[in-house]
């Protein structure tokens, strides 16, 4: 299973993970060998089976409309890194 | 160091007898996690408030006392607990406190439960060894020149070193049973759904259990009562009753029908390991079981599928640590964009992106049908298998490693070889069905286990068959040296 | 005609009022101070779960049978994965594969000038999703304030097929759903607010191809005539690149409405790859025939079949019937009033006409209009038995609206009742005959626009109060009989 820079490159983007240059190379090697393990399922035969998203065959529980939660706006922002008037502060954004 | 009853059982008879009070029990507790630093099993502390606890739990009055009353229990560092830190082992929560308790937090600590700290374990319970952690890699009490397993490290090594006589673990492909078997402990993986979610910093959200962790079977029952039970904040947890665990722990196992896999015994498994399940099935057969042979034909193709489910669930999972309102920020961020590649890059370690990138990739245009839509295929014919094997037998006997603990180091450098650690645990795991693996030998000084697997909601017999497996063996009672029984 | 065919679909996004967020226990309101009103499962902290609001399930199969359309026997939710600070967990929790609403259709009316036609849209499907944050550009210097108290409300986005051909049609649309979300109760559909946002997929193709032509995308519609300036713009503006040869780039882009016109966001291909999966803390959601006939029980009156009883029931035109019945707050108050004045044609002039202007001039809604439907009742039945005209009751509505009062009492106090009284208005006529000869003469000769002038004198005499039709029959009268 080949991967190349540019696939790493792309995935690391949409993940938003920095890699520095050296790091790059190191997770072509582990992707591949990684991809190559999980090619052995290519060996299934999964013709007709229904792909299953959870174990246990339940449907969702629904919660009644009715507000339970409290403002705690605080403690929420007690550890949050960089907050200002209550608002949670990032670099400017350009649109 | 006062003698200490070191399991929950005979803590909590000494407890009701007045022979103990609860604060002694902690208070030796502490020192043992004192004296045992270098096994690094623990990532926070918080001596005073656990010995407050326990005095809270000694004053009150018996008709307040739930049945963990007193009893010092370790926390794997993956639940919130309330104005704790909680760091699933993470750079990126390294200062993070809780501001809720998980659900299973709030069931022990009304059952009246002392919690002793939180443990040290594999990042994001991402692991096979323990050494994938921000705070360093934890020793296996056996032998400190190996693993004790992962991701629930620190809650293996803390019971084991006598440390805690229970813990918390979380069980996301083996993460309670093959370090309970490393570490010569028993330990459960319940049903998917069987206890909340909530609180419990996810990994893979399809797959994630909590268990307990323990020397024998009965102390795994007493805190199965505890934390088994529906809970509405938990979409996933199941609403199906919660029998007494303890109470059908002593019903006879005569005439169970335990199902053996040639599957799950290949010839990569260890000549010892081998030996052990053989061991363990003529126990089985001397106690009135009868062994009956069952097919799971695709269950080794359970590594594969899992490493690209996990991952994928993961991705996502992970991405609220994003450096925006809680974790780890990266110093001076000068955009949108550096901020996140930065406090992600340095948040996280090489095993967590590692996944991350596998999982994204996974799920990205292209390669969806390819990996998880077949992955998922997979996992029904495993789930289905194991269905249909259930359908025959009570439970299924299997090895729950391939081999003992190995050496710290010895597989960091190969991924896959790390992985492969699992391909007995992770059956479990994609069908959602219980595990319970038991110390049932020992290969050059190191405990080995074996699994039992039983059906959805099954886990009071697999806690029978356990139990009754202990009350014929002595594997569950051995310590590793230094360490009282 | 032109050689252009403009082909239109729009994306709609609905935010359902509900008490409590889709996913959490939080409440649902617009306008709590920053982030008062974030939970734990709102901000994505570590360790929480999502848990679904029935109501929102209601809500949405609610709309599902106002538009005729198939529900899902089981849906289920997905994450979409991007990365932007106002969406707390890095994923929006939305619909892809199995959407709780599927095919329907709405029937619209497109007012024309050679009056309305009608037409009927596709509806591809609804689905459920969680509103994100957002992000404030211009609190803090230098930085992006993020406020999540938004994030977690319900979401029902109702995507249309490409059947509008212009943007009358689309605004026609887009405002039939607007009132069917409202009479449904489940949105207030305040555009300012952000209840009701859309977007529009805009492509122009020659007349008669088949093939649809490469479409953009605009985003930030907050209002029906945005939406109508926006795709007239960009119309324009395709067939502007296309005459001189250019092609059309696929891409989103912002309407500007200071400076009326779209410009780029982003080209779709440099588009995000949103690894759309099945949410794993979300099982599927099952809906039962039974749970749809529940709902389906208990139904309002829905637009079309309340324009259809009013022409019905009140005989009104086609016209009036959807001027006054589209609106469930208007036919409310219109019902109302009908009651009590009796002549619905009349009745609907006014809620239209005087009642409609005075609303808009003091930014009213109807449901705050300051003149009460009976009160509005009564002063028409006045009109109606000759009490005052038509002119005067203009004068009375005014009062009503400054200082209120019941049309009765200010009629009597301030003496605005009609000169009915033939002895008396013959009188008056005959006296502005005798002070005008100039213009009698003229009017003789065949300048008979001259009437509205001796009504005038009239009328001024009267502080307008001469009945006015009594007035012109007998002015008439005496001006072409001669003598």
């Amino acid at each position: 299973m080949a991967i190349d820079a540019e696939q790493v490159r792309r995935i690391a983007h949409l993940a938003r993970i920095g890699l520095a240059a050296d790091e790059a190379d190191r997770y072509i090697g582990d992707l591949e060998s990684i991809l190559t393990m999980v090619e052995r399922m290519h060996a299934v035969n999964t013709a007709g089976v229904q792909p299953l998203a959870h174990p246990i065959d339940v449907t969702q529980r629904l919660r009644p409309d009715v507000v339970t939660e409290a403002d705690q706006r605080e403690s929420y922002q007690s550890d949050a890194p960089a907050v200002a008037n209550g608002f949670y502060l990032v670099p400017r954004v350009v649109e | 160091m006062t003698t200490m009853p070191d399991t929950l059982g005979k803590a909590a008879k000494a407890l009701a007898s007045g022979q103990i009070s609860s604060r002694e029990l902690v208070s030796t507790c502490i020192a043992r996690i004192d004296a045992g630093r270098h096994l690094n099993a623990f990532v926070s502390i918080d001596a005073e408030r656990a010995l407050d606890a326990a005095a809270a739990a000694d004053r009150r009055p018996p008709a307040e006392r739930g049945p963990l009353n007193g009893l010092p229990i370790a926390i794997k560092d993956i639940f919130c607990q309330s104005g704790v830190r909680t760091t699933a082992g993470s750079r990126m929560l390294e200062h993070w406190r809780a501001p809720y308790d998980a659900a299973v937090i709030e069931r022990l600590t009304a059952a009246g439960a002392v919690l002793l700290g939180k443990t040290n374990m594999d990042e994001f319970a991402m692991g096979s060894s323990g050494e994938n952690s921000h705070f360093g890699a934890t020793r296996n009490p056996w032998n400190e020149n190996h693993v004790p397993g992962g991701s629930s490290s620190g809650s293996a090594a803390a019971v084991a070193a006598g440390m805690a006589p229970a813990a918390l673990g979380t069980d996301t492909g083996g993460s309670i049973r093959q370090p309970a078997a490393f570490c010569g402990l028993t330990g459960l993986k319940p049903t998917y759904g069987r206890v909340s979610r909530w609180g419990m910093i996810a990994f893979a959200s399809s797959l994630d259990q909590a268990g307990p962790m323990a020397w024998d079977a009965a102390d795994l029952a007493l805190l199965l009562n505890v934390m088994a039970g529906v809970d509405h904040r938990d979409s996933t947890s199941v609403d199906e009753p919660v029998p007494d665990y303890t109470a059908s722990l002593t019903t006879s196992i005569r005439g169970l029908r335990i199902g053996l896999s040639a599957d799950l015994l290949g010839d990569d498994v260890d000549a010892d390991v081998r030996a052990t399940v053989d061991a363990s099935r003529k126990v089985f057969e001397s106690l009135g079981a009868t062994i009956v042979p069952v097919s799971l034909p695709t269950a080794l193709a359970g590594v594969p599928a899992y490493y690209v489910l996990a991952p994928a669930e993961a991705s996502a999972n992970l991405a609220r640590f994003d450096g925006v309102r809680f974790g780890h920020r990266c110093a001076d961020p000068q955009s949108l964009e550096d901020l996140y590649l930065r406090s992600r890059s340095e948040g996280f370690g090489t095993e967590v992106k590692r996944r991350i990138l596998t999982g994204t990739y996974a799920l990205s245009v292209g390669y969806y049908d390819a990996y998880y839509l077949q992955a998922q295929k997979i996992r029904r014919l495993i789930r289905d298998e194991f269905l249909a094997a259930f359908s025959n037998v009570d439970a299924i006997l299997a090895p729950t490693t391939p081999s003992p603990a190995f050496a710290l180091g010895e597989k960091t450098d190969d991924p896959v070889a790390m992985y492969l650690q699992d391909v007995f645990t992770i059956p479990a795991n994609l069908a959602g069905i219980p595990a319970l693996s038991m110390p049932a030998g020992m290969s050059g000084g190191l405990p080995l286990g074996v699994q039992l697997l039983g059906p959805h909601f099954g886990e009071a017999k697999l806690l029978q068959l356990a139990h009754a497996f202990q009350q014929a063996t002595d594997h569950h009672l051995r310590r590793p040296a230094g360490v009282p029984a | 005609m032109s050689q252009w065919e403009t082909v239109i679909g729009l994306e709609v996004h609905v935010q359902l009022a509900t008490a409590s967020k889709i996913f959490s226990g939080a409440p649902n309101r617009f306008g709590a101070e920053p982030n008062r009103q974030a939970s734990a499962v709102d901000l994505g902290l570590p360790g929480v779960l999502p848990v679904l609001n029935e109501a929102v399930v209601q809500m949405a199969i609610r709309f599902g049978l106002a538009v005729d359309a198939e529900i899902a026997a089981v849906t289920q939710f997905a994450r979409k994965n991007y990365f932007y600070p106002d969406l707390p967990k890095g994923y929006q929790i939305s619909q892809l594969d199995h959407p709780i609403v599927g095919r329907g259709h709405l029937d619209i009316i497109i007012p024309g000038k050679d009056g309305d036609t009608a037409k009927t849209v596709g509806i591809t499907r609804a689905h459920l999703e969680e509103d994100a944050g957002k992000s404030i550009h211009d609190q803090v210097p230098g930085l992006t304030a993020v406020d999540l108290n938004r994030a977690g409300t319900p979401l029902l986005e109702i995507v249309s097929e490409p059947d509008m051909r212009s943007a009358a049609e689309a605004v026609a649309y887009l405002r039939e759903l607007h009132a069917i979300i409202r009479d449904l109760g489940i949105s207030d559909g305040n555009m300012n607010e952000g209840s009701m946002r859309c977007d529009a997929n805009v492509s122009i193709r020659p007349r008669g191809e088949a093939k649809l032509g490469t479409r953009t995308e605009i985003k930030n519609l907050n209002s029906f005539r945005f939406l109508e300036k926006a795709i007239e713009f960009e119309v324009e503006r395709q067939q502007e690149i296309l005459e001189a040869g250019g092609r059309i780039k696929q891409e989103t882009r912002l309407y500007d409405s200071e400076r009326n016109e779209t410009r780029s966001m982003r080209s779709k291909e440099e588009a995000e790859d949103y690894r759309y999966f099945p949410d794993p803390d979300l099982l599927p959601v099952t809906i039962t025939p039974a749970q749809i006939e529940a709902v389906r029980a208990e139904m309002p009156e829905l637009p079309r079949a309340r324009r259809e009883r009013f022409m019905e029931q009140h005989g009104l035109s086609g016209y009036d019937s959807r001027m006054v019945a589209s609106d469930h707050a208007t036919a409310a108050y219109f019902e109302a009033c009908v009651a009590v004045a009796g002549d619905a044609k009349l009745t609907a002039n006014w809620v239209m006409g005087e009642l409609a202007s005075v609303l808009n001039r003091e930014e009213k809604d109807i449901d705050a209009a300051p003149v009460a439907p009976a009160a509005l009742g009564r002063l028409i039945s006045r009109i109606q038995d000759d009490t005052i005209s038509s002119k005067i009751a203009k004068t009375v509505f005014e009062i009503m609206v400054k200082d209120g009062g019941e049309p009765d009492d200010i009629i009597e106090a301030r003496g605005l009742r009609q000169m009915s009284d033939s002895g008396e208005l013959e009188r008056l006529v005959d006296s502005v005959i005798a002070d005008n000869p100039h213009q009698v003469t003229q009017y003789r000769a065949g300048k008979t626009k001259l009437l509205g002038y001796f009504v005038g004198q009239i009328m001024k005499a009267t502080g307008g109060k001469a009945n006015p039709g009594q007035l012109n029959e007998l002015l008439r009268a005496r001006l072409d009989g001669g003598s």
